[in-house]
């Protein structure tokens, strides 16, 4: 829990932005389904109110994957109760968020794994066997 | 990290994965203000970036800018970023201190010469050179000479980028910016008293992805932090156009989060990356917390008038101008310029007796 999550706050006010954010993600879920690409938005760069990010957390809830990652502190991958809408929270290994993205798309390609990190794991497996051939 | 090594091999030494890296390079991406899609093209010339090597230089400053940056705790992105570059030369962090400190700057510059980086923080005086020294070298004159061999100049914070407060009115030390002195080579201004401290890392990231300098506004700032006001990207912007203020910092209206217009933010004028990136990791800015913005990273904020006074009680300029306007008075009769002695008497009167 971030200091000013800690501390209850009563926002009375609102800029407008989460309707048409929802609205973003309606049509990139259209676009997707007709076979274009997917859609990346930056949570960062968008203006919201004290309160507004939790109100959209609400608004997308939770669906039924949620993935760790750990790797340079941990990252959280979530499907939102709207199919096809991830919700992907990375941090450093402080806690402290250093991205937040809303992912469009049928699955993150950060789930996937890399081909890099399966030559690198092919080895290991190859040494394994050979120091051990029985 | 290796002076042959590149970033993408130091990460994988330091037993980081490739989806680790996927990781990293997403929340670089973000830091450089760059759209999510850049992710892919980001990885490929980060994980081939070679070291490059970085001499930063401390003249007139209070040391804001530098604790900006190092504040963040490891292992952040901007941490790795750092880990990133070579910092050959930075007297208030390096351990070495006076020939010592010297001679590795002039190493480093003889080692990579056309090709480091330079950062400055802190303006430079152009009155008595012993006004500020390191190691008896005037500022002046370190500045010429290590600016010499850079490949670009990254003037960090406010004063570098336009003088500061040290220039401030009546400027005792004839304090001048970083692209006032240098003037063969890119500078990038960084402003911000002080700038954000991933806006300086992802100036840094940029040069060191692409190697090349970012796109800039006309007072040398990269768009992407500097493109749009505060004003633009504010979450009480609705509040401005529905001509909802608050009018003082208790009133009813401050505590519904109105618009801070009428108390003096400069947020219409400001051009900067507050609103979006905030500060202490993304927690708030100085709206956020019920204060205006005093416009710290525009040219001459601090003799702009009242920071309690709305822009449109008139965007005074520098007090030079002031006194210019009166000159100018002077010379189309006694009674006009009487008249502009008595506007500027009653703006700096106000001004003072709202900053004491």
């Amino acid at each position: 829990m971030s200091a000013s999550e800690a501390i209850s706050i009563r926002a009375e006010y609102e800029t407008g932005n989460v309707k048409p954010l929802l609205h973003e993600i309606r049509h990139a879920l259209e676009r997707l389904l007709k076979g274009e690409d997917g859609t990346i938005i930056d949570m960062r760069a968008l203006p919201l109110a004290p309160g507004e990010e939790k109100r959209i957390e609400e608004a997308l809830g939770e669906g039924e994957v949620r993935a760790e990652l750990n790797a340079l502190g941990p990252s959280v991958i979530l499907e939102t109760s709207y199919p096809g809408v991830w919700l992907v929270t990375h941090r450093n290994t402080e806690g402290e968020i250093i991205g937040r993205q809303i992912e469009v798309t049928f699955i993150p390609s950060l789930l996937e794994s890399q081909p890099e990190d399966i030559r690198a794991g092919l080895a290991g497996l190859e040494n394994e066997l050979a120091e051990d051939p029985a | 990290m290796r002076k042959d090594q590149n970033l993408g091999e130091y990460l994988r030494a330091q037993g980081v994965s490739r989806r680790g890296f996927l990781k990293f390079c997403s929340a670089t991406a973000s830091l450089m203000a760059l759209p999510p899609s850049a992710v892919a093209q980001v990885a490929e010339a980060l994980a081939s970036a070679r070291r490059p090597s970085v001499i930063w230089l401390s003249f007139q400053e209070c040391t804001g800018c530098t604790e900006s940056l190092t504040r963040s705790h490891a292992p952040t992105v901007e941490s790795l970023i750092f880990d990133a570059i070579s910092l050959d030369y930075h007297h208030t962090l390096q351990a070495a201190a006076g020939e010592g400190a010297e001679n590795a700057r002039m190493a480093a510059m003889e080692e990579n010469d056309g090709e480091y980086l330079l950062v400055v923080d802190g303006s430079i005086p152009t009155g008595n050179p012993g006004f500020s020294t390191i190691a008896g070298i005037s500022n002046l004159d370190m500045l010429k000479e290590t600016a010499r061999g850079a490949a670009a100049v990254i003037a960090v914070g406010t004063c570098a980028a336009f003088g500061g407060i040290p220039q401030a009115f009546p400027n005792p030390t004839g304090a001048v910016s970083v692209s006032d002195i240098i003037t063969d080579k890119p500078i990038i201004n960084v402003s911000g008293c002080p700038p954000i401290p991933v806006v300086i890392t992802g100036v840094l990231a940029h040069f060191l992805t692409f190697g090349t300098i970012p796109d800039l506004d006309p007072l040398g700032r990269p768009t992407a932090f500097f493109g749009q006001t505060i004003h633009d990207r504010c979450y009480r912007r609705p509040f401005y156009e529905r001509g909802e203020f608050a009018h003082t910092f208790d009133d009813e209206g401050a505590r519904k989060g109105w618009c801070l217009y009428e108390l003096g933010c400069k947020g219409p004028t400001s051009y900067n990356a507050c609103a979006t990136l905030k500060w202490n990791e993304g927690t708030s800015f100085p709206i956020g917390s019920g204060h205006g913005c005093l416009g710290c990273s525009e040219p001459g904020f601090w003799d702009h008038g009242s920071f309690y006074k709305p822009i449109s009680a008139g965007l005074w300029g520098p007090r030079e101008t002031l006194l210019g306007a009166a000159a100018a008075g002077a010379a189309l009769g006694i009674g006009s310029a009487m008249a502009a002695r008595a506007r500027k008497n009653k703006a700096l009167k106000e001004a003072e007796a709202d900053s004491s």
